[in-house]
């Protein structure tokens, strides 16, 4: 390894904190699926990619900042999610574990494709005036887009913990991840729960989409470089636990700061991938813990 | 009815040896040779994911590996490509192997191994995009020298029947398979792994035979897509495309049968030259369909077209 200036290294570590923040939130969304419906959701990444489309069409058509976006988008994306878990996956998923792997590929493989006929391979992505601004934060300077992303990440985990612990169905929520038919029994309607769980994960990803936006660009295929590291990160931190997938998130997000420098940019998510399997392999409980 | 079986596999080698006869522009040959080569990775797919069980998301690291040793022994090493590609193949058995003893040995299933299997291929993809010498992002050339010795021929006829020849003679594989101890075991694995094991099958045993038979097909496929585009970079041999294409015509035909892969393939592939047909070039749309098509065999079962169809005469 060569030896880089301490700054250039404290700096990386910074940076992937703050873009692991984002990470983290994409990786919630997935997460929270898990718990609550024990299903792995292969579709996550088309899905982020769908929501950065439409913050992209939100800035390109109708002038939106990719953070005013998020007002709109939230409420779209929670309904998408809703209707495509009540009236694709259940359906077709029959609760057979193999099935579900299928439906939601099936589902990728649809929207990924979508995106790609409606706005071709090119490459695309927005101009606003802070893009490239940035913070100075003692001997570091921090990307502006970043330091907003830890930040919005940060508060909605907030909220979605207060959502978790203090309303009816966030309660439901966590009734139906421990001891789904319990839940039926007291009367707790599980496929609703399952379908809000399902939106409350796509509003994260429109979130995240938004968040990514100002600093990153979107193509038909740039939810799948996000996916993968959604999957490591949420293996990571255990499946199904919340804290688990942002401490992950914030993690992964300093690996891969960390092994770019290093290894430089095309080997550098090599990184993430080997700790992925090797997780999988040695400790597919995850390194934090079980569950929240 | 076995020896129904038998005919079938004949008569369908019979027919579609006929193709180049009658089929002669270079598309819709090429078109051909196209989805046999898919046709073969699946048949590899079916293996593993429809008899023994185990759905692999990843079977580009295999169709990958041989496609790479096929194109790379012989381009930089002057290795006699048939050689090449029997290398090949015995790597992406080895490599399945080891895929399947990392992962099985630490009780990987469902999810999980798909899972793994994933990112199994984009470590390769990565690590075939960023080295020297799979010439990187830039790719591999196979230089053009049209011999038959050479594994390159001057019609595309006959690669056509070399390819078809692959494709019958997996089948006959997977026919014997199924006759098999192996197969048995490995659909008694398949079922209730927990059965199988308290009737004295080595599951690991069984599961690890499998995906080293597996690897080796579905990288047949990939040496032989190799040497007919005599091109390759990193997402043609390891991109999920392959992975997709691998399991989408098992699924689609029927899983753990021997036409499945064949029936699959034939029907996806038209399907999607006839939907380019209807609304032209469109990038991705053969995608869409085959993910609605995916979506519906899984969301009507049994979940395959030959089963839809019986399902559909039956008047239900």
């Amino acid at each position: 390894m060569h030896s880089l200036p301490l700054e250039i290294v404290l700096e990386a570590v910074a940076n992937g904190l703050l873009t692991g923040a984002v990470y983290g939130l994409v990786a919630l969304g997935l997460t929270l699926v898990y718990g609550v419906l024990h299903i792995i959701n292969f579709a996550h990444g088309a899905l982020l990619t769908m929501a950065m489309y439409a913050a992209w069409v939100a800035w390109s058509a109708f002038g939106l900042d990719p953070y005013v976006a998020i007002l709109p988008l939230v409420p779209i994306f929670f309904a998408v999610g809703y209707l495509l878990q009540r009236f694709v996956i259940m359906p077709a998923s029959q609760g057979d574990d193999s099935n579900i792997l299928l439906v939601t590929l099936g589902l990728s493989i649809v929207l990924e494709n979508a995106m790609l006929a409606i706005f071709r391979s090119d490459t695309l992505s927005v101009q606003v005036p802070y893009a490239m601004e940035v913070i100075e934060a003692g001997p570091m300077l921090l990307s502006f887009p970043r330091v907003v992303g830890f930040g919005v990440t940060l508060a909605v985990a907030v909220v979605l913990f207060l959502v978790l612990t203090r309303t009816d169905t966030g309660r439901a929520m966590r009734a139906v991840a421990k001891e789904r038919t319990g839940a039926a029994l007291v009367g707790i309607d599980v496929r609703h729960v399952y379908a809000v769980t399902f939106a409350i994960g796509c509003a994260c990803l429109a979130i995240s989409a938004c968040l990514l936006l100002p600093s990153f660009y979107v193509n038909p295929r740039v939810g799948n470089a996000f996916v993968l590291v959604a999957f490591t990160i949420v293996v990571l931190g255990g499946m199904g636990s919340v804290p688990g997938a942002l401490l992950g998130g914030l993690f992964i997000g300093v690996v891969e700061s960390l092994s770019g420098l290093y290894l430089g940019d095309s080997l550098g998510q090599l990184g993430i991938f080997v700790i992925f399997i090797l997780v999988l392999l040695f400790r597919p409980t995850g390194l934090f813990g079980a569950r929240a | 009815m076995k020896d129904r079986q038998l005919a079938l596999i004949l008569g369908f080698a019979a027919v579609a040896a006929l193709v180049p006869f009658f089929v002669t522009a270079g598309t819709w040959l090429n078109f051909a040779v196209f989805t046999l080569i898919l046709c073969l990775a699946a048949q590899g797919w079916n293996i593993l994911g429809g008899y023994g069980g185990q759905y692999s998301f990843g079977h580009a690291a295999f169709f990958g590996t041989t496609a790479y040793l096929t194109a790379v022994l012989q381009s930089r090493y002057g290795i006699n490509p048939y050689a090449a590609f029997a290398i090949g193949i015995a790597a992406a058995a080895a490599v399945g192997w080891v895929i399947g003893f990392l992962s099985f040995r630490s009780g990987l299933k469902g999810s999980y191994f798909a899972l793994v299997t994933l990112a199994f291929a984009e470590v390769f993809r990565v690590v075939a995009n960023a080295s020297d010498i799979t010439g990187g992002a830039a790719g591999t050339l196979i230089k053009l020298d049209v011999r038959p010795e050479n594994f390159q021929f001057a019609s595309r006829g006959t690669f056509f029947w070399v390819v078809l020849a692959m494709v019958v003679l997996a089948m006959l594989l997977t026919r014997a398979l199924e006759r098999s101890r192996l197969g048995a075991q490995m659909v008694a694995v398949r079922e209730n792994e927990d059965a199988a094991r308290a009737l004295g099958v080595d599951a690991l045993q069984v599961k690890l035979s499998a995906i080293a038979l597996s690897a080796a097909i579905t990288g047949a496929a990939g040496g032989l897509y190799a040497q007919y585009f005599l091109y390759l970079d990193a997402t043609i041999a390891y991109g999920t495309w392959i992975s997709v294409e691998a399991l989408l015509a098992p699924i689609v035909g029927g899983a753990g049968t021997v036409f499945g892969p064949v029936v699959g393939s034939i029907v996806l592939h038209s399907l999607s030259e006839f939907t380019k047909s209807l609304v032209g070039r469109i990038p991705g749309i053969d995608l869409v369909i085959f993910g609605i098509m995916l979506i519906l065999v899984v969301r009507f079962p049994p979940r395959n077209i030959p089963g839809l169809i019986r399902r559909w005469r039956s008047g239900r």
